[in-house]
Parts: C-alpha cells; structure tokens; sequence
C-alpha cells in the first residue's frame, strides 16, 4: 500500500522538534527544551503503534516521496518501505526514545545546554527513524551517517571536558572505517543491479548468477565481496571485533544517550542492516560464517573484559557489544527473526540497565563500583528494576532475555555441524560470563556496605519521578517483550518469527524437542550457575577476588583489565604511524616545504621583479608623455602597414 | 559647401599642434591647454563625420565629451592651483618625487 501522511509524520515530527529546539532553544525556549521534544516523539511513538496494527493485519507499505537524485542512470527517490522488520525497529525506537526523553527532563535537568542536548535526540531520532524506514540503500547510508554525526554530537556533549571530546573524535573516526566499506557495498551493488531501491535489487537476485571475481589474487565470488563490504558496515556501527574500541569510550556521553544510542538503539543499525539484506548475505555461505564467527568472537571478547571492569557505565557498555554480538551471531547462522528478537528485548532490558546505572550515577556523583555498594536500601526502585534486567539479561526463566537468548542458542545450535556446535558452545559460555559480570555489579553496587564514605552516604536518595517512572516501565518490557515470541517447545507457535516470516525467512533447524529442552536447560544452568559465581565472590565477603586475580602473576588480570591493550596495541600501529607520517611528511614536507613554499615563494619573486619594475616609474614627467606618444606611433605604424599589407 | 577633407586637416593639425605642446613645453598649464586642444581635434572631427554620414550620433557624442571635458578642466585645474600652493612652481620637472 502507498505511503501516507500518519508515515511520514513518524520521522517529521522529530525533525520539526529538532529544527525548533535548534533554532529558537538558545534564545526563546531555553529550560522548557523538552516540551517540543518529548510530546514531538511521543507523537511518532503513536503513529509507529498505529502503523504497527496496520502491519499486524498483514498489510505493508512502500513508496517514494521526493525523488532526490536523478543523474543518468541513479535514480534515487527518498522514500520510505514499511515492513514487520521495519515495524518492530519503529516500535523498538520510538518507545526507547520517548522514556530516554521522559528520563532526561530529571537526569539533565539544570544541565548547560539543556535545550541543545534535546535538539540533538529530537535529531538522533530522526536519523534513526529515516534509517530503518527507508527504500532504499541511499536513504539507509543518509541515515546511517546522521546517526553518527549524533553520536558524535552527544557523546561530545560535554565538549569542555577532553576526554569527552576525544571520545566522541574516536567514535567518528572509527566508524569511518566500517562506513568506507559500507560505501563500497553500495556502490557494487548500484554497478551489479543499476538501481539502489531495495525491491529493485531483492528482485533481481532471483535469478542472478553472481560473477567471480578477483580480489587481491583471491578469488571470491562478487555477492561474498558485497555482503563482506556491507558487513564491515555493520561491524564499525555494532561496535564489533575489531572496530568495538569506540563504544566503551562513547560512555563520556551523558547516560540517557547512552542508554538510547549506544545501547537500545543506534548500535543494533548493524544488526538492522545485515538483517535488511539478508537476500544478499543468504547466497554468500562465506559471508555468514564470517558473520557468525565475528559475532561469536565479539561476544566472547567483550564479555571477559566485562569480567574486571569496575566503571558501571564500561561494565554495561562491555556487555552491550557482548549481547551484540549474540544478535550478529544469529544473523550469521540466518535466525534473522532471533537476532531481531534478541534486538528487541535487549533494547528494554539494557536501556534499563544505563538508565539504572545513570540513576546510580546522578545518586553517588561517581563511577566506579568499588565506592558504591549497599545503594539498595537508598533507592528501592532503581535496585529492583536494575536487579530484574539483570535477570533478564541473565537469561533467567521467563523472562524476556531468556526467550530470545535462548532462541539464539537453539538456533546456532541447530544450524547443524561442527560450526553450529562451537558457535553454541561459545554462545553458552558468554551466558554464564554475562549472568555472573551482571550480578557482580549488582552485588558491588546494591549490596553490602557502602565504601563511599559516611559523608557521602548521608546525601544518597532516590531519583525523582520522572527518572523512576521510564524504569519500571521498561522493567515490564524486561520482563515481558519476550512473551511474544515463546518458543514452540512451549506448545506455542513462536509468533515474532512467524510475524518477521515474510521478510527474513527462516533458518532450517536441525535438532529434536530433546535437544532444544537440552539447550534451553544447559543456558538457564550456566546462568544461574553465574548468578552463583558472582555471589559467592562478591556477595558474601570473600578473598577470591583478590586470589583470582593474583593467578599466574596476575597476567590473565591484567590482560582483562586492560581490554586485551587492543587500544594500545591500535595506538601503536595506527595512530602513532599516522601521527608521526602526519608530523614528519605532512607537516614538515607537504606543508612546510610545498605549500608554505609556494605561498611564500611567489610573492619574494614578485617583489624581487618590481624592485626592477618600478624604476621604469621616473617620476619625470616627460618620460611618460614621449613614451605614450611613442605608443601611439607605433600603434599607428602597425595599424597602417597591416591595412596597407 | 567645404569638403570633408578639411575639416579632417584642421583636425589633424590641431591635433598635432597639441601634441607638440604637450611634449615639449614644461609649464603644467601649458600641457594642460594642449591636452584640450587634442581633445577638440577629436570634436572637429567626430563632427565632420556626423555631418558627412548624417548621422546624429557622431554631434551627441560630442556634447558628452564636451561635458566631460568641462568636468575634467575644472579639477585639472583645482589640482594644479593645490599643487603650487604646495611647491609654488608649474614647472614640471621639479616636481618628480612621485618614482619606484
């Protein structure tokens, strides 16, 4: 069906919101920002709900509305395609959007440059909302590139603080990287199928032959080097190995926008976009290991670095690319529905998880677990909801975590050979890192006595309202988004696979009702047994901390602790290199030598010219009458030999 | 009825009377005289052949010279009065400080 105006009001309204707090915040609307923001996505927040029933009833939408390029053969029309992949992502982000919004009229309250930060979600929003509505690949890059320009806007926000400014350059440049190759994945495919409408190009792949081509003296077949290509995208926006380092730096931002952009929402884009083209990514087996296989190694990755992290804010983020990696893996074994359900749950429960985190924050003034802990009775709702979305997260029965974590492990399990199985054993290992860092943070945190001082102590208190209120609502979604995807070992039809059908397909399962009761009971053992671990350790009083940590010299722990030193070992290959060419080529020789060579070099030569020039200048006024008189005559002579000849 | 031919030497003539003068006289005043009277050499002549094409344009366009010619006379010479006010001399090979 066409598209019609209760659509294209879903992004509009932001972007009128963004354009109103932008231009008229400064001066005229000041510290009642959040107005035009909050009530401009709530009202995108109805229409996606109205739009969604439409979808719910089978009914899709697709249309242009503007053509924006038309050169030769690109033509390229903004337009938007809303489909149940697009109307879970809408549901997903205006709903995270409207509490983020709801939550930072307390958390920022007072701020400097209130009205500029709810410009710049009213913003985010709309790049966010123009990325996953879109038709095309075009409109998707638009999107994909605003929504970076955002993140780097707010994780910038404090752009008095250096860290903070340095954080939101590293987001920027780091995603440069995975973008370069996304461009390049759009331009094969606008060179293989001449069109960037996503219809157009899904089509055509029905009977299409991929060419081989070669690559570097590979040879690969062109469909693996577009997917591969788009992937890389998805890797630097899903802060995935190795292009993850941006993501835990991205938390000097304040922590709505974290929980809102680098938790429920801007991050997932990647799994967004592998999950959009997965006709593409279906005919490259290559691709889909290597997704997987990333998505598995990024999980596992982040989630030991998690392990020893004693900022709340790195912990929650370390866990994020760990649960984003879960989604990539699913995508990988081609349980799109999964990694899009994964997408969803995960939203509520880890915008929980920040916005909780950021409750803790605006309570303590501090970061760092080691000078919390006995918070739970000082702020009651903050703590139990924290505690409930690290259930979920956990995996814990029947809550919305354990339903799509366990959907992703089934499925890796169930895509069959040694692959699948290695992908879930992974899989189930990062559930039990995951389920114990969680309760490490909650037990650090919440539990115990608080190491902050008494001074300090005496200042604890609960968040106001308007902060508490978005978290127990998303406490409900922690707890029950997963209820609309229950697996059919439960005597259901899972029925948020069965509704994304039409547009991801799914995967073929190999496996029995045993197995999958197997899989299903081993991920909720590991998770308790984490629960377990981690209460032991850090609930009761205990030396295995420190023993743990001392094991082998200390090596693992300071491996962990330290990130692996990818940055630095990033430091060293990249920067310094690229500092020091900077420093020695560019600024010594290109600019220095060249360019400054050639600036001042040619007014020393003009100078040295005129300083000969000018004596022509006497003074006398003679020599400049017989001169021009001269002229004449001779202009004269020229004239007449030249008629004459 | 006088033929072209002379008004083009009277033109030519004055003409070069003009030049002369500005070449070789010194007084500023003098030049300045010579310089209009190359000046009207032209007008003659622009005239004679407005007369002998009978075409108006060639007179029109003499009245704007003739214009811009009064205009230029009167701060030619409010330059030369500031300049002997200056340096008291019309002499122009006294006055040649203006060189590179």
């Amino acid at each position: 069906m066409d598209i019609t105006m209760v659509h294209i009001l879903i992004p509009a309204l932001p972007f009128i919101a963004f354009l109103v707090n932008g231009l008229l915040g400064a001066k005229v609307i000041r510290n009642q920002a959040h107005w035009v923001a909050t009530l401009a996505v709530a009202g995108s927040w109805v229409l996606s709900v109205i739009t969604l029933m439409d979808v719910l009833q089978g009914k899709t939408f697709y249309g242009d509305i503007y053509t924006w390029i038309s050169s030769g053969s690109l033509n390229v029309s903004v337009g938007f395609s809303i489909d149940q992949l697009t109307a879970v992502m809408l549901i997903v982000v205006t709903t995270v959007s409207t509490l983020v919004h709801v939550y930072s009229i307390g958390y920022m309250h007072g701020e400097h440059g209130y009205w500029r930060f709810f410009s710049y979600l009213s913003l985010f929003t709309f790049s966010m909302l123009m990325l996953i509505m879109s038709n095309n690949f075009l409109q998707l890059f638009f999107g994909w590139e605003a929504v970076g320009l955002c993140s780097y806007l707010l994780i910038g926000f404090y752009y008095d603080k250096e860290s903070a400014a340095v954080a939101g350059s590293k987001a920027f440049i780091v995603n440069r990287f995975g973008d370069f190759g996304f461009a390049l994945g759009v331009f094969l495919v606008f060179i293989q199928f001449g069109s960037l409408d996503y219809h157009t190009v899904f089509a055509a792949l029905a009977d299409w032959e991929s060419p081989v081509v070669e690559l570097f003296g590979f040879e690969a077949d062109l469909v693996t080097v577009i997917a591969l290509l788009l992937f890389c995208g998805a890797v630097g926006k899903s802060a995935q190995v190795p292009l993850h380092v941006w993501l835990p730096d991205a938390m000097e931002g304040p922590t709505p926008v974290s929980a809102l952009i680098h938790a429920a929402t801007m991050v997932t884009a990647g799994v967004f976009l592998v999950a959009r083209c997965n006709p593409l990514f279906d005919l490259s087996p290559p691709a889909m290991s290597t997704v997987a296989i990333v998505g598995a190694f990024t999980s596992l990755f982040a989630a030991t670095i998690a392990l020893v992290q004693n900022d709340i804010k790195r912990i929650v983020a370390y866990s994020t690319i760990s649960q984003l990696g879960y989604m990539v893996l699913a995508c990988g074994v081609g349980a799109y529905s999964a990694g899009i359900f994964h997408l969803y749950t995960h939203a509520f429960f880890k915008a929980l998880l920040f916005l909780g985190a950021g409750s803790v924050i605006h309570a303590v003034h501090d970061q760092d677990i080691r000078n919390m802990g006995g918070l739970f009775k000082h702020m009651k709702i903050t703590a139990i909801t924290f505690w409930i979305a690290s259930l979920s997260i956990s995996g814990f029965p029947l809550l919305a975590g354990f339903f799509s974590k366990d959907e992703i492990l089934w499925m890796a399990y169930a895509s069959g050979g040694v692959q699948g199985k290695l992908l879930w054993l992974v899989g189930t290992l990062v559930a039990l890192l995951t389920a114990f860092y969680s309760f490490r943070l909650i037990f650090l945190t919440f539990h115990g006595e608080f190491r902050g001082g008494h001074e300090k102590e005496h200042h604890l208190h609960e968040s106001s309202p308007v902060m508490t209120i978005p978290l127990i609502i998303l406490c409900v979604g922690a707890v029950a988004s997963g209820w609309v995807g229950l697996p059919p070992v439960f005597g259901f039809e899972n029925q948020f696979a069965h509704f994304l059908d039409p547009v991801v397909g799914h995967p073929e399962a190999h496996g029995s009702h045993a197995e999958e009761w197997m899989v299903m009971g081993v991920s909720v053992a590991v998770g308790l047994l984490g629960i377990g671990l981690a209460w032991i350790m850090y609930g009761k009083k205990s030396d295995l901390p420190a023993t743990l940590g001392g094991l082998a010299k200390g090596v693992p722990y300071r491996w962990l602790s330290n990130k692996y030193y990818v940055d630095e070992l990033y430091d060293l290959v990249f920067i310094r290199s690229t500092v020091q060419g900077a420093r020695n080529i560019l600024v010594a020789v290109t600019d220095g030598a060249i360019i400054e060579g050639i600036v001042n070099g040619v007014p020393a030569i003009i100078a040295r010219l005129s300083e000969k020039l000018r004596l022509i200048q006497t003074g006398v006024l003679h020599h400049y009458t017989s001169i021009m008189a001269f002229g004449v005559f001779l202009l004269f002579a020229i004239v007449i030999s030249w008629a004459g000849g | 009825m006088v033929p072209l031919s002379w008004y083009m030497a009277l033109s030519a003539a004055v003409f070069c009377i003009g030049v002369f003068g500005f070449l070789t006289r010194r007084n500023i005043i003098i030049m300045f005289m010579s310089l209009e009277l190359m000046l009207n050499a032209v007008n003659i002549n622009l005239v004679a052949m407005s007369h002998y094409l009978q075409d108006i344009r060639g007179q029109v366009m003499v009245m704007f010279i003739i214009a811009v010619a009064a205009a230029e006379a009167a701060i030619g010479l409010a330059i030369i009065i500031a300049l002997f006010r200056n340096r008291a001399t019309v002499h122009v090979d006294e006055i040649n400080e203006m060189k590179g």
